[in-house]
């Protein structure tokens, strides 16, 4: 199962980010193993609409659960819509941090 | 001619200076005042009146979901995030469109065509003798006022002679009111958030070659920093309103300063004669 942690920097080891539309940083990857893969978000800096331009990215690269920390109201929509599950990470840690929380269990449902 | 009233701080008497000065010309003569601030228009305030509307449409994509295949090639040219596909459907926030028809032109299916969505209305009415009053509204939850005001302001087009009562900042509706203009009035007050913000929008009334003067509001008396700026851009001081308990009543109360207090005709149409005198016109 693919699952995407916003971040910070492009690697696991890089701080996890709060925001999702604007995250400097998707990280992907595989519960069942495999390497970290990263996008840059070309939208982070764009003026508007970079919720949905960002969910969209996560739909392209078959994201089942995202790991952030906020989500606004239009990126909701989408990835509600293309049923990606949503998981609260609002620590200090790294991404790889968040991952292993979640594959823990240890991170609670965006409801 | 078509004069601008702006400011770039919010509150510090735009609608005052545009409302009155129309106020005064109205008395010899046609004049046009447009509202500019869609998002917040108030010059109504001032001109109770009669009012007749007329809606405002921005054009937005409709989907035919038989002939669409999720190609996503309208969510890749959509430059607002309006747009997402996903394996199975399409979404479109029409909040986000601005309307450019992008979508239509690269669907290889045909199968997106625009249609009309009401975004805003503008009204008309003739409070006094020689005045008309033009009001862009822009509805809650919309976000292309630009488009509103170019609507409001082509009603008024080739008219002799129109004020346009600005939005604050400097942001894309102010361009869209300012640019083509024959001249700038900012409204500015002697506080540093005044100082900071005539700065900027005189900037932006630079770039789009707008000739610009300065109306000082709540004058203490001294205003040294505000001058100061003023004569380091060349802006001349065109009008200067004291900081006053009875001018703050008769505004908050509706009431025009023009009509009720002793000289400010006369201060006012001082201030027309020499916002013309910025076009070399005398």
């Amino acid at each position: 199962m693919m699952v995407c942690v916003t971040s910070k920097g492009p690697g696991p080891d890089d701080l996890a980010e709060e925001r999702f539309g604007r995250s400097p940083y998707f990280l992907f990857r595989d519960t069942e193993g495999g390497e970290w893969s990263s996008v840059a978000n070309e939208f982070a800096d764009a003026a508007g609409g970079v919720g949905p331009r960002a969910a969209q990215v996560l739909i392209d690269r078959g994201a089942r659960v995202l790991i952030t920390g906020n989500v606004g109201g239009n990126a909701l929509a989408v990835i509600q819509a293309a049923g990606i599950e949503i998981y609260m990470y609002r620590e200090s840690g790294t991404a790889g941090d968040a991952f292993q929380k979640f594959t823990a269990g240890q991170l609670k449902k965006f409801a | 001619m078509r004069l601008v009233v702006a400011s770039g701080k919010g509150g510090t008497g735009k609608t005052l200076v545009a409302s009155n000065l129309a106020a005064v010309l109205a008395s010899n003569r046609e004049v046009v005042l447009v509202d500019c601030d869609v998002e917040e228009p108030n010059a109504h305030l001032f001109f109770p009146s009669e009012e007749k509307t007329l809606p405002v449409f921005t054009d937005v994509p409709a989907f035919e979901n038989s002939r669409c295949t999720h190609c996503g090639n309208c969510a890749g040219s959509c430059q607002f995030g309006a747009i997402v596909v996903l394996k199975d459907r399409l979404l479109f926030f029409p909040q986000m469109c601005h309307g450019c028809g992008g979508c239509e032109l690269v669907c290889p299916e045909g199968a997106v065509t625009m249609e009309k969505r009401p975004i805003g209305h503008v009204t008309f009415s003739t409070p006094r003798t020689g005045l008309v009053l033009i009001t862009g509204v822009l509805h809650e939850r919309e976000i292309m006022s630009p488009h509103v005001i170019r609507e409001a302001l082509g009603y008024a087009s080739g008219h002799p002679l129109v004020i346009c009562d600005a939005p604050p900042g400097t942001a894309c509706p102010v361009v869209e009111t300012l640019e083509g203009a024959d001249a700038c009035i900012f409204v500015t007050e002697p506080t540093p958030f005044g100082l900071h913000d005539l700065a900027l929008a005189a900037g932006v009334a630079e770039a789009l070659g707008v000739p610009s003067g300065v109306v000082i509001n709540r004058s203490m008396g001294d205003d040294g920093s505000i001058r100061d700026l003023c004569r380091a851009r060349d802006l001349p001081v065109l009008l200067t309103i004291p900081f006053d308990r009875d001018i703050a009543e008769a505004a908050n109360s509706g009431q025009l300063l023009t009509d009720m207090m002793p000289g400010m005709k006369e201060q006012f149409l001082d201030l027309f004669r020499r916002a013309s005198e910025l076009l070399g016109v005398r």
